[in-house]
């Protein structure tokens, strides 16, 4: 694999096993036959309805759920191990170098650790530093770099605003110098004051840091100004993967192109221009067969009820797409 | 078009362990029928419980001043509904000529109880109507909210359904009852942006439909611009700009409006940088002397804005603000 790759999944699945009793155990695919790479250094967004499975994506890259199909490659420089295969002092190894910052600053701290032990935490989980003064040293350098005030400290999370807590999440995240990040919906429950402070923080540590960021939001302006590629889930499936730009200006794919003319206009008088999407994403215990965006899609023909698309080149330049007819419908939009 | 609601001088105070919190001061707007109004501002400025008041709905530890007044225009006449006290005559305006979709998604409906159930009930509270004639509406209004098999789903409960249709069924119970007034808590944020386009566009159909106003509490300034008809901005518990939706958006005039809105991420720019309105909303317990929004704002004019709460200067007739930047005394 190229070297500036971070991560490379190929054929990714993960199933859950739901319902009790011999005859009701039903297998359900959150993640179906994924296959992505997320190149090293890159600010990589995941988009898609609820339920379409980014958060068991991104999970079944920190090894938080178990991956039931395909392969997943991870490799910085330093080590390179097979996640889906990965276990013993690797697995330990690998888990300082994937984090996991949390959605919900207000449910995700502690109220009874100050805010020194949360950050503190996953250095002494992780037998990370030797001392108890090694241990300060280094979550008071990861705090001055999330710009939380060194005397706060020794407060409880209470005391803080959301996007304080935001910040104390990220820096506990942060605090094992790991290389790969994911943000899930982290910016989601934040106003939108100072959503935009959190981004930029976020973006300022990818720079200083090196870091390789995968974010989850389903909040498309969101993703448009901070990361460098998208990927577009829906029900499982990748369907349209493209540098932002190319994404936001040309989406080829129409459950994409649906997704982004949802977005509400902040001009007043652009009002109920947008192509509506009807209905909701089916059940995942019961896709559809073919296309499994076929029950919504304005443009389905019969071969789409019928025959899955796979993800094919669109440019060389990293757009894909799966869709039978997507060259057909590149009539200006 | 005639006033569907008016509020005056609305100043409420919750006493907590940690002494008096004021969460609104001095708020006054009024509703028209058929007039929707987008209530936006910060988590905590006071959105919800004005929104509450509304319904005379806060908890008990809440203390209004006798200043305090909102009055609502109903064809019976009338209604004080601060000076209401008597639970058969709140029903005038819970659930009854007033209907609220709550922020908590949950909250509306009791989970061990079905959707229809609870539908039916609330119908027969406030209308006298038999049974089957309350059901009959509940379907009609599951269906008109766009919820397939509205007869089945109308034996479900609140957990069986999606996030997007259970967020339908909720705005179908408000309306059942045909309201004047619809106050709609944040209704689409949990939502994705296809639902949450659907949803807008079922609101502004019952606007058309059954005349009623609306009063949109949310975050979400597109949200806003695509349903409003005007806006009101709310800062730690002071309504600090208020006027015609496309002026507010398009030539905000108070700073922590304008703060907003270029805090936003906007798509036809996808160079320019995110610029946060810079710190946190202080806290009610340690609320500013003066202008509230002091400890944020960029553009202090002077000690004024540390001394001094600005009050609200009309910029034209419909549009106002609450800031030392404008002229003292000389409104348009
Ligand atoms: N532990 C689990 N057991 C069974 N099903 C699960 C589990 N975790 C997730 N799922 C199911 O997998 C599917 C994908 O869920 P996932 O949480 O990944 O979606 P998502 O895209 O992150 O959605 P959201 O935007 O709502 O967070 C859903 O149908 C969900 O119900
Ligand atoms: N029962 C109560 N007792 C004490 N304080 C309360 C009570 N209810 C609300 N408050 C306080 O009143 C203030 C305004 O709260 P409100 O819920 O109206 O904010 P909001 O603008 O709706 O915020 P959000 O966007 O987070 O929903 C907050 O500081 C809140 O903590
Ligand atoms: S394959 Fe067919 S159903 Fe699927 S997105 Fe393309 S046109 Fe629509
Ligand atoms: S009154 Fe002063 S501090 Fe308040 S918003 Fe206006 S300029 Fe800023
Ligand atoms: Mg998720
Ligand atoms: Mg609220």
């Amino acid at each position: 694999m190229s070297n500036d790759v971070l991560i490379r999944a190929e054929g990714l699945s993960v199933g859950f096993q739901i319902g009790k009793g011999l005859f009701n155990k039903q297998i359900l695919k959150a993640v179906d036959n994924v296959t992505v790479e997320i190149e090293k250094g890159s600010f990589f967004g995941l988009v898609g309805e609820s339920g379409s499975g980014k958060t068991t994506l991104g999970r079944a890259f920190l090894k938080a759920v178990p991956i039931t199909g395909g392969h997943a490659r991870y490799e910085d420089g330093e080590v390179s191990y097979d996640l889906a295969e990965i276990a013993g002092p690797e697995l330990k190894d690998y888990r300082k170098r994937a984090q996991l910052i949390f959605q919900d600053p207000y449910a995700a701290l502690s109220p009874r650790m100050t805010v020194r032990d949360i950050i503190a935490e996953p250095l002494e989980v992780m037998g990370l530093t030797s001392s108890r003064a090694e241990t300060d040293e280094r979550v008071r350098e990861i705090a001055a770099k999330c710009r939380l005030n060194l005397e706060h400290l020794r407060r409880f999370p209470h005391a803080f605003s959301g996007g304080q807590r935001q910040r104390i999440s990220i820096a506990r995240a942060l605090v094992s110098d790991p290389k790969f990040v994911v943000a899930d919906e982290s910016v989601a429950a934040l106003d939108v004051s100072i959503q935009a402070d959190v981004l930029n923080l976020l973006k300022e540590l990818q720079r200083d840091l090196g870091l390789t960021f995968m974010f989850i939001s389903h909040d498309l302006s969101v993703v448009a100004h901070t990361c460098d590629h998208v990927a577009v889930m829906y029900l499982g499936r990748l369907v349209e993967t493209a540098p932002t730009r190319t994404l936001f200006e040309g989406a080829k794919h129409p459950y994409t192109k649906a997704l982004f003319s949802a977005i509400p206009s902040l001009d007043p008088d652009d009002r109920g221009t947008a192509q509506k999407l009807e209905g909701e994403i089916p059940s995942p215990t019961n896709q559809p067969s073919g296309c499994k965006f076929h029950t919504r899609c304005p443009y389905a023909v019969d071969r789409c009820k019928s025959e899955e698309p796979v993800l094919e080149h669109a440019d060389a330049a990293g757009h894909e797409v799966a869709c039978h007819r997507w060259r057909e419908l590149m009539v200006p939009a | 078009m005639s006033s569907l609601i008016d509020v005056k001088n609305l100043t409420l105070k919750f006493k907590t362990d940690e002494g008096l919190i004021t969460a609104v001061n001095n708020v006054s707007f009024s509703l028209k029928k058929g007039e929707v109004m987008g209530l936006v501002g910060e988590s905590g400025s006071g959105k919800s419980v004005t929104a509450k008041a509304l319904m005379h709905l806060n908890a008990r530890n809440a203390v209004y001043t006798p200043e305090s007044k909102i009055t609502l225009h109903t064809e019976a006449g009338e209604v004080d509904v601060l000076s209401l006290t008597k639970p058969s005559e709140m029903q005038v305006v819970r659930g009854g000529a007033i209907s609220m979709i709550f922020q908590e998604p949950m909250a509306s409906f009791a989970p061990a109880i079905t959707i229809g159930k609870q539908m039916v009930e609330q119908l027969q509270l406030h209308g006298n109507m038999s049974k089957a004639k309350a059901k009959e509406i509940s379907v009609e209004m599951l269906d008109r909210v766009g919820i397939s098999d509205a007869h089945k789903r109308f034996d479900q409960y609140a957990f069986e359904l999606s996030g997007g249709m259970r967020q339908r069924a909720m705005i179908a119970m408000a309306l059942s009852t045909k309201p004047k007034l619809l106050i709609a808590d944040e209704p689409t944020t949990a939502l994705d942006v296809t639902i949450q386009a659907q949803v807008i566009d079922l609101m502004k159909d019952l606007v058309n439909e059954f005349h009623m106003g609306i009063i949109f509490i949310t975050h979400d300034l597109g949200v806003v611009a695509q349903t409003a008809d005007k806006v009101s901005v709310m800062y730690l518990g002071e309504l600090i700009e208020e006027g015609p939706v496309r002026e507010v958006i398009r030539t905000p005039a108070h700073p922590y409006t304008q703060g907003l809105l270029s805090a936003l991420p906007k798509l036809d720019d996808l160079d320019s940088p995110l610029t946060p309105v810079p710190g946190d909303i202080p806290s009610p317990l340690e609320r500013p002397s003066g202008c509230v929004f002091h400890t944020r704002c960029s553009k202090i004019v002077g000690d004024a804005c540390k001394t001094t709460l600005p009050q609200a200067y009309q910029l034209d007739e419909s549009h106002s603000a609450a800031c030392h930047i404008y002229p003292k005394g000389e409104s348009a």
